[in-house]
């Protein structure tokens, strides 16, 4: 099993998200400036802040070479996790439904929160199911999750709000306190808070590492 | 329409002054309006209300008529924000 880690100009979490995908699996940087995937079975699109988040977040990162791959392999079933300004990157191409706002409080949050799991019957959130509570941290200017009213029950009726803040958790002023969606097919999704900052004790948590032991747990058909 | 005057003497031959207005929808919050709201009114300016702040995305085009494709692919992101093409004289 093999994650692929894509690279921006700008990203600044894409180490942090290898040591995760390296702590379950193995793990290799993709150069956004490449057409190749490296035959990876699991691409993550890391935080930071992708070509300066000019125009918008992600509204450039969305054209770089390496997505034009990346959204043939979410279109052949592929799985893709967009973390921060790759779940931004990923409402710009289209993978994901919605948008993601300026705060309301129109300042850099950057905090431990708790996150509600309210679809652990997908591939990146199947091992997580005995804990529904979750504590990863956020860091965002840009978080606040939003689709017209009509979409966000459809995305409610089909499952695809799998992370919620916990009450008096929202950091940011996501509709419906949204804090990560999947697509219709379940194979790309997208979070504002980093579960590859959780992923040791050390740190405060290690609730994120099970995102990933998920995605490996899934993809390697381990799971009964 | 005119070409923006001061702009005029600078465009090649073959281009086109446009000006691009992207605001955010009607019914999305739009906080850094709201924050200049509150500014206005801190400074003795009574009666403001509704402020929006959106961008004004000037450019030289050989093609006009590629302008609403350049912002519904990229200038734009149609589901929050609504674009308006305000000039594009040749």
């Amino acid at each position: 099993m093999k994650f692929g880690v894509v690279v921006f100009p700008g990203s600044c979490d894409d180490v942090d998200a290898q040591l995760a995908c390296a702590r379950v699996a193995e793990a290799v940087p993709l150069w956004h400036a490449d057409h190749d995937l490296q035959g990876v079975d699991a691409v993550v699109i890391p935080g930071g802040f992708s070509y300066g988040d000019y125009l918008r977040a992600g509204a450039i990162a969305r054209f770089a070479p390496i997505m034009s791959e990346v959204i043939d392999f979410a279109a052949a079933g592929g799985h893709v996790l967009g973390i921060c300004n790759g779940f931004q990157v990923c409402c710009e191409a289209g993978l994901l439904p919605g948008a993601l706002l300026t705060n309301t409080s129109l300042r850099f949050v950057c905090r431990q929160v708790s996150l509600e799991l309210v679809n652990p019957d997908t591939a990146f959130t199947r091992s997580l199911e005995p804990r529904r509570r979750l504590s990863i941290p956020v860091k965002h200017t840009t978080g606040r999750y939003y689709a017209p009213d009509a979409e966000l029950d459809r995305l409610e009726a089909a499952g695809q709000v799998v992370l919620r803040y916990s009450p008096g958790h929202n950091p940011n002023g996501s509709l419906r306190d949204i804090a990560g969606v999947c697509n219709e097919r379940g194979n790309v999704f997208g979070l504002m808070p980093h579960p590859e900052h959780a992923v040791d004790p050390l740190t405060g948590s290690s609730d994120g590492l099970g995102l990933f032991a998920s995605l490996r747990d899934s993809l390697s058909g381990s799971l009964v | 329409m005119a070409r923006t005057p001061h702009r005029v003497w600078a465009l090649a031959w073959d281009q086109v002054h446009a000006r691009v207005l992207v605001r955010p929808k009607a019914g999305i919050l739009d906080p850094q309006g709201a924050a200049a709201e509150r500014a206005l009114a801190a400074l003795g300016f009574a009666g403001v209300r509704e402020v929006r702040i959106g961008r004004l995305i000037e450019l030289e085009v050989t093609d006009p008529a590629t302008l609403p494709q350049m912002c519904e692919c990229l200038l734009a992101n149609p589901l929050i924000e609504e674009y308006e093409i305000l000039d594009s004289a040749s």
